[in-house]
């Protein structure tokens, strides 16, 4: 067992690319589901609309990289919009079934045959960062004791810095009378209504925030595999971050940052312990184990932490058990 | 669609500039396991230019290998004759004829889908009758598999995001008996069925019930219904693995050819299933008193406890009940289209859809959703690539939702 190994491996992932992306995903499902109440299970969705935006610009309409970058945001941005408004009127579960079933479509959509030459079908689309990478300033092998590469520490330099950003944009706005009214209509919305509120406004307007910060999940997504493809934004993507998100703290500006550092830290450090332990042959041969199965695992592990959570801690680490939001309303 | 083309790289190209299609024919027996795959000797395939000129043809020897040279770059159709196949081999829909362009000196690997499913027919008429028997199957097992969705959400309230796993189970268990214990399929249906019930006994005596009494709320136990599910999944995936895999018994059966529709035994027998038991769920319903329980639950749980009904109880019964219906929609299911471990959860928004058009929670309305999104699928098929038939369900599911969100079959105050 090369112990070594397992724990650069976790704090690699606890800090690299993966936890910044669900991070930024999650902080977008908090201000839906933690801070509006509102049930959105569409919000791989948001991050195949950014992703998506940038990659297609760049490789099918030759837009410059920084261009392209708002047309990711702004695609999140309409696609709030197309999906907000014949949905936002509509019971908690049902718009959890609706938003699961909109980013269900736009998946089968993007994947399909007749559009491979726009969106690039199910092989996806390549090469859309190089504007980027082309101004990483560091080389060398690797500049921190975990070893990343230099492209990844360019990546994670900007990107991090962009998860402080949404954290901060969203503790000003709860600050905010906006936020006010926001966390009034996750308590009781037809009290809200009754101050004279536009209540479906300030939803669209809370439903285009997360989904910009699930549209910039996409794009660093995207760069972190330099490639977009559209079964990476089904269902799992969503409950992932869904994961993430009730693990930090629902309705706490931190929680989802910390949900992500620690809980893609735990998937990592079980997927190398449990590969190591095989190699060394610590696993008794009776278990049906084997390394090509561990990624089945890590996922069979997301469900069970879901479970156990919702069960014995709705509130996560940080949350205040009388603020959670998902419960009856 | 472009795989690596170094598996069938045979044969020196002889004019550097000039290109080829090339490709390898192979009836897959409508499964994904390779080790039933026989290669199609004597097949012929054709290649035109943009305006229909002759390009090229060959036929595919004794390994099923084809390769056409071509005299450069172009736009080429290919077509697949469909008379030269070997009796039983058929192609799937659309898949005899390949677009495709070429660059110099380019060779394009050609996939022609050859598998099961029989679509001999070709004009718009004869396919959407077929799809719309086809979608009668898909939809009365639909709405089996939706009976105890509908009736679970309608007694307690929750959103069971695990019901497609319900599904699967059945159709996994059958498998086990059928494959691994050498059981015969009915005996082992029958079985399935009755294990897949203990199963949604079980998760409510010992799972979903405790939590209920213990006050949490209906979105949490959505939420833990979809870690379940997601749990579930992939331990299916574990223990079963990714491929598809086909029943030992009525595998291969004749089809009986009614005119311009034809149909295996096995479906005709598995549709009157269906029909039986919906119809013994519909009796159940009106005249038992575990049934008129269950619909008085769903209109009021309170009232019905006020007037002395073991609420418990009677939901025990409506997960033993709706668990078994699934597991039977899941083997009538694998019948035709083989076991999957993702068939079950790739089946679950239309599952959804057909208890929402129907009414969330009225007792009948999933028989009628389930039957009326599963034929809008199949015929939907007719017009749209096969790969997006389920979006029409979907949009069904959320245009009904806008403008009649109590389904066909839901009264007004319920949705609140």
């Amino acid at each position: 067992m090369d112990w070594a190994l397992i724990f650069r491996s976790t704090g690699q992932a606890a800090i690299g690319p993966d936890a910044c992306y669900y991070a930024l995903a999650a902080s977008g499902l908090n201000v839906h589901i933690g801070y509006t109440g509102l049930l959105n299970f569409g919000q791989a969705a948001f991050g195949a609309a950014g992703a998506y935006g940038l990659a297609v610009a760049v490789v099918t309409y030759g837009v410059s990289f920084w261009a392209a970058l708002f047309v990711g945001l702004l695609g999140s941005v309409v696609l709030a919009l197309v999906l907000g408004f014949p949905t936002l009127r509509l019971r908690s579960d049902y718009l959890a079934i609706v938003t699961l079933a909109a980013a269900e479509i736009i998946r089968l959509v993007v994947r399909s045959v007749r559009y491979t030459a726009t969106l690039g079908g199910t092989d996806g689309l390549q090469a859309f960062g190089d504007a980027f990478f082309r101004l990483n300033p560091f080389d060398g092998a690797s500049y921190t004791p975990l070893q990343f590469r230099p492209d990844q520490v360019w990546l994670l330099v900007c990107a991090w810095p962009l998860v402080a950003l949404c954290c901060l944009l969203t503790f000003l706005l709860m600050r905010s009378p906006w936020g006010r009214v926001v966390k009034a209509i996750r308590e009781d919305e037809d009290a809200v209504r009754s101050l004279g509120k536009n209540t479906y406004w300030y939803k669209m307007q809370s439903l285009m925030l997360g989904g910009a910060f699930g549209a910039v999940a996409g794009i660093v997504f995207a760069m972190s595999k330099q490639s977009v493809n559209p079964d990476d934004y089904g269902t799992r993507f969503t409950f992932t971050a869904l994961a993430v998100m009730i693990l930090g703290g629902t309705a706490r500006v931190i929680g989802p940052v910390v949900g992500a550092v620690i809980f893609i830290g735990i998937l990592q450090f079980l997927d190398v312990l449990l590969r190591q332990a095989i190699d060394a042959g610590l696993v008794p041969g009776w278990l049906p184990i084997d390394v090509n199965k561990v990624a089945i695992i890590r996922l069979i592990f997301v469900g069970i932490a879901l479970v156990l959570l919702m069960i014995f801690r709705p509130q996560g680490i940080l949350g205040d058990r009388r603020e959670v939001a998902i419960r009856d309303r | 669609m472009d795989p690596p083309t170094t598996s069938t790289s045979t044969g020196p190209v002889a004019d550097p500039t000039a290109g080829a299609a090339r490709g390898t024919l192979i009836d897959r027996k409508g499964t994904a396991e390779d080790d039933d795959d026989v290669p199609i000797e004597g097949a012929r395939i054709t290649v035109v230019g943009r305006n229909g000129e002759d390009a090229g043809e060959a036929e595919t020897d004794s390994a099923g290998r084809f390769r056409i040279p071509l005299a450069g770059e172009g736009t080429y159709t290919a077509t697949l004759d469909e008379g030269s196949l070997p009796d039983g081999v058929s192609v799937a829909d659309g898949g005899g004829r390949i677009e495709f362009s070429l660059g110099p000196g380019q060779s394009r690997t050609l996939l022609f889908e050859l598998n099961a499913a029989t679509r001999r027919t070709e004009g718009k008429g004869d396919l959407f009758l077929q799809a719309l028997v086809d979608g009668t199957y898909f939809g009365l097992l639909l709405a089996l598999a939706s009976v105890g969705l509908s009736l679970i959400y309608g007694t307690t309230g929750l959103v069971n995001f695990a019901h497609g796993e319900l599904v699967t189970m059945g159709a996994i268990f059958a498998y086990w008996f059928n494959q691994s214990l050498g059981w015969p399929l009915i005996l082992s249906g029958v079985l399935a069925v009755a294990a897949t019930g203990a199963v949604g006994w079980l998760l409510d005596a010992g799972f979903w019930g405790p939590l209920r009494r213990r006050g949490t709320g209906n979105t949490a136990l959505m939420v833990i219904s979809i870690g379940l599910a997601l749990a579930v999944l992939n331990l299916y995936l574990y223990v079963f693995g990714g491929r598809t895999r086909p029943y030992a018994d009525y595998r291969a059966q004749a089809a009986i050819d009614f005119g311009t529709v034809s149909l295996p035994p096995k479906r005709i027998i598995g549709a009157l299933l269906c029909v039986f038991f919906l119809v013994a769920v519909a009796t159940a319903l009106q005249r038992t008193r575990t049934g008129k329980a269950m619909r008085a639950i769903s209109d009021s749980p309170d009232l019905a406890a006020s007037s002395g009904i073991n609420v418990d109880r009677v939901i025990r019964f409506v997960w033993l009940f709706g668990a078994g219906l699934a597991a039977l929609g899941g083997i009538l299911f694998s019948l035709s289209q083989d076991v999957n471990f993702e068939q079950g959860s790739s089946m679950l928004l239309l599952l959804f859809a057909a208890i929402t058009l129907g009414g969330l929670g009225a007792a009948y309305g999933a028989l009628i959703g389930g039957f009326v999104i599963g034929l809008f699928v199949s015929v939907s098929a007719v017009w749209v690539p096969t790969e997006l038939k389920n979006v029409g369900a979907l949009v069904v599911l959320i245009l009904v939702l806008l403008v009649r969100p109590q389904g066909i079959l839901g009264t007004r105050e319920r949705i609140g």
